[in-house]
């Protein structure tokens, strides 16, 4: 794609082939001979594992839907006849949901490098966007997911995140009502949910492609945050990258596996094992692990329209990112203030997390509210003063300087 | 090829603009049945229809829960002292000031019929309890009193009344 290609067609076939549509060198420019940093470490690895995911859930999702029944009086039985039933269908249930929470796993990581990394600065912010999207894409997806198998978390999940759209000045019930298809969530609900749920996953992997196509534009950035100037500061992809990628999926795979079969329930709720009832609302209705900083947020506002509106913009705010950091420095090894702003970040997000998780009274109210205001705070202030205050680190001359120091490189760029 | 470009602004481009216009008008009329299909069918509104409930086996303190259009209606025949804490309460003190009057049909005063969603985000509460006697939000602690108003919590309006009439001293139309 940025027109390295030293793929040379081999066979008559190949050559016939490279002629009419040059898959084949796009593969190679793109897999083999593509140039990255030479000192990446192991948390670049999880845009392979996103992937690996990705391609799984899409593969569980498939099998699941040849058992499945998206109607209001079936589906839970169907997904009990998976469980209890269909050949497997128990591994390969537990392999989509678990599967779910091992894809925001490694989001949230990929993520959290890119925010220490700055791998979301010039020129990387069409690329970082195009994550934000796949991100936000991902939760939908999950949510239309969860909705699927008709527990009482499924409906009242539904309900509770339908009912945010409620929160909009006039138009909201009819919004709702038009979401619902009815008067309530019910089985038209549940039906537009199933194919928007096969949908999505789709989208993601053409927008997967527009994230992968804007990397190979502008080259993978690595731990330094400098840009690589010489081929000494790369290594071709095969067989460096392909290597750490796929050690690591492999650890992954195995951390995966430990859920699946040793607690496949653990991420879950039991109440979605009892079947969706219209007449009653569990006593602690909690969303999927992931979006519990995100609900954290939302019941930290006592206003339900503002109270919604922090839950987006605490989402969309990613979108900014590159425009409210306004350090030049792009990595926190660089960055010794940042770098401790960073953590503390982490922390407000896992606590936000657990806090979602609580009762929403008393002492917890309180402290998602501060956790709240800091976590705009990091974006909104901290993040665009630090650029101004901060005293950064000297950066080395090039990658290989930062890898082999400065002995190694100094004669030879003399 | 002289008579294009010295005539400037003819044949292509009024086809353009033709095309254009009748494209737009073609997409939006595609478009609404396309959004249309999401709104309730035919099917779900008639299922919608009024319905009537009997309210002579309803105690005196009790709250029974019977579905129209999918949703909950609490039917709460009240005590004395419920009504009466419904009806002595500062009226600029609530979120959503509104007399307990305005929620009740009159002379019915004993039966208050309620849609039990929560305003907040549609859980249903649960009746008989919170600081007021009246109703809980478990979802995110919303506290409506025996009127089904607002009291305290992130819901902002006072639990809504579904349309009913009174066609005997006993029983309801909602609908
Ligand atoms: C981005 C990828 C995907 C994610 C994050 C995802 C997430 C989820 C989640 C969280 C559930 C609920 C699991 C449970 O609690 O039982 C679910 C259920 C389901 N999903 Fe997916 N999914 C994805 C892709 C797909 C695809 C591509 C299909 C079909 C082609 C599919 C079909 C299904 C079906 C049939 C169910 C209901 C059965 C069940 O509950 O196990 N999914 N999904
Ligand atoms: S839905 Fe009742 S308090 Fe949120």
């Amino acid at each position: 794609m940025s027109g390295h290609s030293t793929y040379q067609p081999q066979s008559a076939f190949m050559k016939w082939m490279e002629a009419r549509l040059p898959i084949a060198s796009l593969i190679h420019s793109s897999f083999v001979s593509y140039p990255t940093p030479r000192n990446l470490n192991y948390w670049w690895t999880f845009g392979g594992i996103l992937s690996l995911m990705l391609g799984a859930q899409i593969l569980t999702g498939i099998v699941l839907v040849m058992h499945y029944v998206p109607q209001e009086t079936m589906a839970f039985n169907s997904v009990e006849h998976i469980m209890r039933d269909v050949n497997y269908g128990w591994l390969l249930r537990y392999l989509h949901s678990n599967g779910a929470s091992m894809f925001f796993v490694a989001v949230y990581i990929h993520m959290f490098r890119g925010m220490y990394y700055g791998s979301y600065k010039e020129p990387r912010e069409v690329l970082w966007i195009l994550g934000v999207i796949i991100y936000l894409l991902m939760m939908a997806t999950g949510f239309l997911g969860y909705t699927l198998p008709w527990g009482q978390m499924s409906f009242w999940g539904a309900t509770v995140i339908t009912n945010f759209f409620s929160a909009i000045p006039l138009v909201g019930e009819a919004v709702v009502t038009w979401l619902w298809g009815g008067f309530a969530v019910g089985n038209p609900t549940l039906q537009r949910f199933f194919s928007l749920h096969y949908l999505l996953p789709f989208v993601i992997a053409g927008v997967v492609l527009l994230h992968v196509w804007a990397l190979h534009v502008v080259g993978q950035n690595n731990p330094t945050g400098i840009e690589p100037k010489s081929s000494k500061d790369t290594v071709p992809f095969t067989p460096y990258a392909t290597v750490k990628d796929g050690f690591f999926m492999v650890v992954f795979m195995i951390v995966f596996a430990w859920f699946v079969f040793y607690t496949p329930n653990y991420l879950g709720h039991a109440d979605n094992y009892i079947p969706a009832n219209p007449a009653v609302t569990p006593a602690h209705i909690v969303p999927e692990w992931y979006y519990l900083p995100f609900y954290a947020i939302l019941r930290a506002v006592p206003d339900k329209l503002l109270g919604v509106i922090a839950l987006f913009a605490s989402i969309l705010i990613l979108m900014f990112l590159p425009w409210l950091d306004t350090s030049k420095v792009k990595s926190a090894r660089y960055r010794p203030l940042f770098r401790q702003f960073f953590w503390i970040f982490v922390a407000v997000c896992l606590g936000l997390g657990w806090l979602g998780a609580k009762p929403a009274e008393g002492g917890y109210v309180i402290a998602a509210r501060i956790l709240t205001i800091y976590y705009f705070a990091h974006f909104l202030i901290i993040l665009p003063l630090l650029g101004f205050i901060e005293k950064t680190k000297p950066l080395p001359n090039s990658i290989e300087e930062s890898v082999l120091g400065h002995g190694a490189a100094a004669p030879k760029k003399a | 090829m002289t008579a294009t470009s010295s005539a400037g602004h003819t044949r292509r481009d009024f086809l353009y603009i033709a095309t254009g216009a009748v494209g737009a008008v073609g997409a939006a009329a595609v478009a609404v049945p396309l959004i249309s299909q999401m709104n309730p069918d035919a099917s779900t509104i008639a299922a919608g229809a009024p319905i009537e409930v009997d309210l002579s086996p309803v105690a005196e303190g009790q709250v029974i829960k019977v579905f129209w259009r999918g949703k909950p209606i609490f039917v709460n025949h009240r005590t004395k002292k419920q009504i009466e804490e419904a009806v002595n309460v500062n009226l600029a003190s609530l979120p959503d000031p509104q007399p307990d009057s305005a929620r009740v049909k009159e002379g019915h005063a004993n039966f208050q019929v309620l849609i039990g969603i929560c305003t907040h985000l549609g859980c249903i509460p649960i009746a008989h309890s919170g600081p007021y006697d009246g109703y809980f939000c478990p979802c995110h602690g919303s506290v409506y009193d025996t009127s089904g108003r607002i009291r305290s919590g992130p819901a902002p309006t006072n639990l809504a009344l579904p349309p009913y009439q009174f066609v005997s001293d006993t029983k309801i139309r909602i609908g």
